[in-house]
C-alpha cells in the first residue's frame, strides 16, 4: 500500500508501483478463488503449514508514550536507584520487586508473567534503545518504527521492509495489525491487514452482504490505494474473522463482559492459529507517559503495566505448540528520566528496557552491558545510557528466529551495522 | 513549473465546500455557485457576518455545561460535594459523580456534531477541528472529562480566525492544559511554595508548547531550552485555595482538604477547587474575558493562577534571549518570543497548508504563507486568506487530494443525506470506532488528517458499511436516543450492528443526492451506480472514491 502515503493527485509509474501492480495482481488471483478458500480454510491453511521455517513468526507490541524501564525491570541492586527516586521506587521488599537475577527484578504488577522467566521463555534487554538522542515521543517513535533512527526521509516501516524479505512468495496477507488504524511500523507498498479491536469487532457488516459487496467489489476494482485497501478488507473479514467469530460467539454467549488487552492478545492468538500465512502481528498500548503520580508498587504504571503481562501470559497460553514458533517483543520509544521529578513522576530519558518472549528464546536472563546509575554514569547527566541498539535484538531475532541472513537483514535495517553486539544467543 | 491547469469551473463550488466546510449539504452547491466562490470565501473568513439559525442558537444553548467555567463545571461534576467537605471517599458516590459527568461530554460532542453538520459557519468549525488537534486536550485523562468543552468553547473557538498569540494564551492558561500537559504541578525546587507534590520541575508542557504548539520538532530548540522554559513556567497553574475566605469557600463546598494533595492520582480530586468563587452564567458566545489577557493579577475565572510561591525568580536565558526574573511576565515574554518566531510561522503555515490542500503542501505556498503569518502578526485570517487566493489551492493537481478524516467522513456524510439528526451519539460511536473519537486522542500531538493515518482495510469496510446504512435509511439517526444513554462514553470505542432496525427513514434519493454533491463523480463510479438496484445507489454515492476524498 505504497500509495498510502502518496498524496499529490495522480500517481505517476515508478518502478515501486509496477512492483505493486504485479504484487496485486499475484495476490487479486488468490482472492479471486477467496469462496474456495473460505470453504475449505482449514485444508488450505494444512497446506501452507507444512514448512517449519514459513512457520516462524514475530509479533510486535508497542508501548507508545516511553515507559519508565527502569520501574519495569528494576536494577534493585544499585543503591543509586533508590538515591534517585525517593517516593517511586519499587522496594526490596513488602509488595517490592520479583527478583530475577539478584541485581535486577520485575515489577510486582509483571507477575503474570513470572511463569514465562521460570520456564526460560522470557529474556529482558536492558540499557536499550535508540542511538537518536530526541527525547520527543514522536519523533522517537517515527524512528523506531522506520528502524532508521536520526533518517526523517525513510517512508516505509521496517515491519513492512520485514514482510518483504521474508521467504516464500507472499500470495497472501501476512501481516496484521491490531485496531482502528495502521501503525507507522507497518505502512509500506507490502500487504497488511488491520483487524478490529473489542467487544463486538465481530459482528456483521453490511459489506458482508453478497448484494452490497458485489457492488463495491466493482467500484473499488482498481489499483488505487483506496481499492487496494478496500480488498485487503473484505480479505481480512473473510480469511481473519470468519472462523474467530463463531469462537468468540459461544465463548461470551452474548453477554456483556468486561473487555481488556488480554481478550485483544487472546483473538491475535486465535487470528495466528487459524491462518498460518501470517508471519508477523503489531499491537500498540497507550498511557505511559507518567510525569505524575506514576506511583510505585502499586498506581498508575502498576495499572497500565498488569493488563499488559497479562495479555503477553494470554499469548503465550493461546498459542499452544505455536508459542514455540514465536517471538513476542515488547518495546517503547525511550525510557524515563533516572531522577524523579517534583511530581512524583518521571520526564522524557533515553535508554530502557526491552522484552523478549517466546518459547525459543534463551530466557530467565537480562541481557545487558550495564551503564550503571551513578551520576557519572548517566546520560547526559540524567538519564539511563543506552548500550545496545534496539535494531541489534531485532537483528538477532530475524536472524536467529526468522532465519533471515544478513543481507536481507539490512534491507530491514539499512545503514545499521550489527557487528559486535552479543545479542546472537537470545533465540535457540 | 509549467503553469498548473486549474480547478475547472463546474468543480470550483464543491473544491470550497469540500475544503471550507465539511462538504456540501443539499442546496449548497447552488447556492455558493449563485453567489460565486469568491463571496463565499470572504463570507466564511468573516464568521461573525453569517447569521445562525434561531433553532440551532436554541439548541446549542441549551448544552449549559458548556456555557459553565472549569471551577463552576469542578463543584458541580468532579468529586462527590461529602468528599470536597472532607468526608471519607465512597467508591460508590465517585462512580456516581463520574457517571453524572458524563454530559459533559456528550454535550461537548453534541454541539461539535450539531454545528458542523448544521451551523452556517463552516470555515470556523473547519478550524476548531484544525486547533483543537493542534493544541490537544484529552477528556480520559484526570479532570480533562469536566473541561475539554469548556477548553474548545472557551479557548480554541473565539481565537479560532483570530490572532495567534491570543490562542496560544488561552491555550495556556486554560485548566484543561495545564492539567493535562501537568504545568499546574510544575514548581522551582526548593521554593517557599514547595509542598506535598508540588517540588520540583516538570517539563511535559514546556517541550510540547514548542516542539508542537509553536516552534515544531526542527525548531531550532534544545534540552537547555526545554528545562529554561519549564523554569519560566514554574507556578503557572491553576487556581489554589483562597483561605482567608472560609464563608465563600463553605458555599463553594469545599475548603477542608485542599491542603492535602495526596491522593490526588489521575482520577483525583482537585485541590482547592472547592474555593472557586461561583460566578454566574455568562451569556453564550460572549467573548473571552479580559482576565484572559492580564497574567499574574490572581486568579481569572476560568481558574487559572499563577502562584508567585512556586516560581523559579533567578533571570533566565531561553532561545538566546535574556529573560529576566519577573513573575508571570517571564511567561508572556516567552510567549511572545515563540509566537514571533519564523519557525513558528513556519510549523502553523506547514500545518495549515496540510489541511486545506494536500499531505505534502507545496514549498511555494508555505513559504508565503509564513511571510504572511510573520507579516500579519501571527493574524490567521490573513494568513487563510493567503492560502485561499492561491494558485496551489486551485490546482487541479489538488482536487480531492486529501482523504477525509473519520471525523470528517462521518460529518460530511451526514451533512450531504440532508436528514435532521436527533442522535448524536451514533456518529459518535462511528468516529470512535473508526479510531477517531471525539476528545479521545490520548497523545499531545492531536488527530492527524493524512490519508496514511485514516486510510487502511479495516477503515474502508467501516466507512462502507456506514455509507450502506446512512443511504439505506438504516441509521437510527432521527430517533432520539434511549434514556440510557447518558450512561455510555462517547470517546470509548461502541461497536454495534450497522443494520440494526432503527430509523424511520427509507433510502436516501439518489438524483438529490447527486445533485447535492454537484455530480462529481467519475465515470467508472457512476457506470457502477447506475448498474445497481435503485435502492444502493446512495449507499455507493456516499461510500464512492470521490466521497471518500475532499
Amino acid at each position: 500500500m505504497k500509495s498510502c502515503c502518496s498524496d499529490d493527485g495522480p500517481e505517476k509509474p515508478t518502478i515501486q508501483n509496477t512492483l505493486d501492480r504485479r504484487e496485486f495482481l499475484k495476490r487479486a488471483a488468490i482472492l479471486s478463488a477467496s469462496g474456495i478458500v473460505m470453504l475449505s480454510g482449514h485444508a488450505w491453511a494444512a497446506k501452507i503449514a507444512g514448512d517449519s521455517a514459513s512457520r516462524k513468526r514475530l509479533v510486535v507490541i508497542f508501548m507508545r508514550g516511553a515507559v519508565d524501564g527502569l520501574n519495569v525491570v528494576v536494577p534493585h541492586g544499585e543503591p543509586y536507584y533508590y538515591e534517585a527516586r525517593p517516593t517511586i521506587a519499587i522496594g526490596r521488599s513488602g509488595p517490592g520487586v520479583l527478583n530475577l537475577d539478584g541485581h535486577f527484578g520485575m515489577h510486582p504488577a509483571l507477575a503474570p508473567m513470572m511463569p514465562l522467566w521460570q520456564d526460560g521463555n522470557l529474556a529482558f534487554v536492558h540499557a536499550c534503545g535508540s542511538p537518536d538522542p530526541s527525547r520527543s515521543h514522536f519523533d522517537a517513535q517515527e524512528y523506531m518504527e522506520s528502524g532508521t533512527p536520526g533518517v526523517r526521509t525513510t517512508s516505509d516501516g521496517w515491519m513492512n521492509r520485514l514482510l518483504a524479505v521474508l521467504p516464500g512468495n507472499h500470495d497472501s496477507t501476512e501481516a496484521v495489525s491490531l485496531g482502528p488504524t495502521l501503525p507507522r511500523i507497518l505502512s509500506g507498498r507490502m500487504p497488511v491487514a488491520n483487524v478490529p479491536t473489542g467487544r463486538g469487532a465481530n459482528n456483521p457488516m453490511p459489506t458482508d452482504r453478497p448484494r452490497i459487496e458485489f457492488n463495491f467489489d466493482r467500484m473499488y476494482a482498481g489499483n488505487d490505494a483506496l481499492s487496494v485497501a478496500y480488498r485487503e478488507g473484505q480479505a481480512a473479514r473473510k480469511k481473519l474473522l470468519a472462523d474467530v467469530a463463531a469462537d468468540m460467539k459461544v465463548a461470551d454467549a452474548g453477554a456483556p463482559q468486561p473487555y481488556g488487552f488480554s481478550d485483544d492478545t487472546a483473538r491475535l492468538a486465535q487470528l495466528i492459529k487459524r491462518d498460518p500465512s501470517i508471519r508477523i502481528a503489531f499491537m500498540a498500548l497507550g498511557g505511559w507517559d507518567t510525569h505524575v503520580n506514576q506511583g510505585a508498587a502499586n498506581g498508575q504504571l502498576a495499572n497500565h503495566l498488569r493488563p499488559l503481562a497479562e495479555g503477553v501470559a494470554s499469548l503465550a497460553k493461546n498459542l499452544g505448540p505455536a508459542w514455540g514458533d514465536t517471538v513476542v517483543i515488547t518495546m517503547s520509544e525511550f525510557g524515563r528520566t533516572v531522577h524523579e521529578n517534583g511530581n512524583a513522576g518521571t520526564d522524557h530519558g533515553h535508554g530502557n528496557v526491552m522484552w523478549v518472549a517466546g518459547g525459543n528464546v534463551r530466557g530467565r536472563r537480562v541481557y545487558t552491558r550495564w551503564p550503571g546509575l551513578s551520576q557519572s554514569e548517566l546520560y547526559q547527566g540524567r538519564d539511563l545510557a543506552v548500550t545496545t541498539d534496539f535494531r541489534a535484538v531485532i537483528a538477532a531475532i530475524l536472524e536467529r528466529h526468522m532465519g533471515l541472513n544478513r543481507a536481507a537483514i539490512g534491507r530491514v535495517f539499512p545503514g545499521f551495522s550489527n557487528s559486535g553486539n552479543d545479542m546472537d544467543t537470545i533465540v535457540a | 513549473m509549467v503553469s498548473a491547469a486549474e480547478i475547472p469551473t463546474e468543480l470550483r463550488a464543491v473544491h470550497v465546500l469540500n475544503r471550507l466546510a465539511f462538504g456540501p449539504r443539499p442546496g449548497d452547491v447552488a447556492r455558493v455557485n449563485a453567489m460565486g466562490v469568491e463571496r463565499y470565501i470572504q463570507q466564511q473568513l468573516s464568521p461573525t457576518s453569517i447569521a445562525i439559525s434561531a433553532s440551532l442558537t436554541d439548541r446549542v444553548a441549551q448544552m449549559e455545561t458548556l456555557r459553565m467555567t472549569p471551577p463552576e463545571l469542578f463543584i458541580k461534576y468532579g468529586r462527590p460535594e461529602a468528599e470536597r467537605k472532607g468526608e471519607k471517599p465512597d467508591p460508590e458516590a465517585r462512580k456516581e459523580a463520574r457517571r453524572r459527568a458524563h454530559i459533559i461530554i456528550q454535550e461537548a460532542v453534541s454541539a461539535r456534531l450539531m454545528r458542523a453538520i448544521e451551523g452556517p459557519r463552516q470555515l470556523q468549525e473547519m478550524m476548531v477541528d484544525f486547533w483543537f488537534n493542534h493544541f490537544n486536550v484529552f477528556a480520559d485523562k484526570g479532570l480533562g472529562h469536566l473541561w475539554v468543552g469548556s477548553y474548545e468553547q472557551q479557548a480554541i473557538r473565539p481565537h479560532a480566525l483570530g490572532r495567534f498569540r491570543d490562542l496560544l494564551e488561552a491555550t495556556a492558561k486554560h485548566p484543561a492544559m495545564l492539567f493535562y500537559l501537568d504545568n499546574w504541578q510544575n514548581t522551582a525546587p526548593n521554593s517557599p511554595g514547595v509542598r506535598g507534590k508540588f517540588e520540583g520541575l516538570n517539563e511535559n508542557y514546556a517541550r510540547e508548547l514548542m516542539e508542537l504548539h509553536t516552534l515544531g520538532v526542527n525548531g531550532g530548540y534544545s534540552q537547555q531550552d526545554v528545562i529554561t522554559l519549564a523554569r519560566i513556567l514554574t507556578g503557572w497553574g491553576i487556581q489554589k485555595p483562597r483561605r482567608r475566605n472560609p464563608a465563600r469557600m463553605a458555599r463553594a463546598g469545599g475548603g477542608r482538604n485542599f491542603n492535602g494533595f495526596s491522593g490526588l492520582g489521575a482520577l483525583g480530586g482537585f485541590p482547592g477547587m472547592g474555593a472557586f468563587r461561583a460566578f454566574g452564567m455568562r451569556p453564550f458566545n460572549s467573548t473571552p474575558r479580559r482576565a484572559m489577557q492580564n497574567p499574574g493579577e490572581g486568579p481569572d475565572e476560568y481558574g487559572f493562577y499563577f502562584d508567585p510561591s512556586r516560581h523559579d525568580f533567578s533571570d533566565k536565558v531561553f532561545l538566546e534571549r535574556q529573560i529576566k526574573g519577573s513573575g508571570a511576565a517571564e511567561v508572556e515574554q516567552a510567549l511572545d518570543i515563540l509566537a514571533h518566531s519564523p519557525a513558528t510561522a513556519r510549523h502553523i503555515s506547514y500545518q495549515l497548508a496540510q489541511f486545506f490542500v494536500a499531505d505534502n503542501p507545496p514549498e511555494a505556498l508555505v513559504q508565503r504563507m509564513a511571510s504572511r503569518f510573520s507579516s500579519s502578526d501571527g493574524n490567521i485570517r490573513s494568513v487563510l486568506a493567503t492560502l485561499f487566493q492561491s494558485r496551489e489551492f486551485w490546482d487541479r493537481r489538488y482536487f480531492g487530494a486529501k482523504f477525509k478524516t473519520p471525523q470528517q467522513y462521518i460529518i460530511s456524510a451526514t451533512r450531504a443525506s440532508g436528514v435532521e439528526v436527533l442522535n448524536y451519539r451514533v456518529l459518535a460511536g462511528n468516529a470512535a470506532r473508526l479510531g477517531m473519537p471525539f476528545y479521545g486522542c490520548q497523545t499531545p500531538d492531536g488527530y492527524k488528517n493524512t490519508q496514511e493515518a485514516w486510510l487502511n482495510p479495516d477503515a474502508m469496510m467501516i466507512r462502507l458499511s456506514l455509507a450502506t446504512a446512512l443511504g439505506g435509511g438504516h441509521l437510527p439517526l432521527d430517533r432520539p436516543p434511549p434514556d440510557d444513554a447518558m450512561g455510555g462514553r462517547v470517546t470509548r470505542v461502541s461497536l454495534r450492528k450497522f443494520d440494526r432496525p432503527g430509523g424511520s427513514m427509507g433510502p436516501l434519493d439518489s438524483s438529490a443526492l447527486r445533485t447535492t454533491l454537484g455530480n462529481n463523480f467519475s465515470s467508472h463510479t457512476l457506470d457502477t451506480i447506475e448498474a445497481a438496484p435503485p435502492d444502493l445507489r446512495a449507499a455507493l454515492m456516499l461510500g464512492s472514491p470521490e466521497f471518500m476524498r475532499r
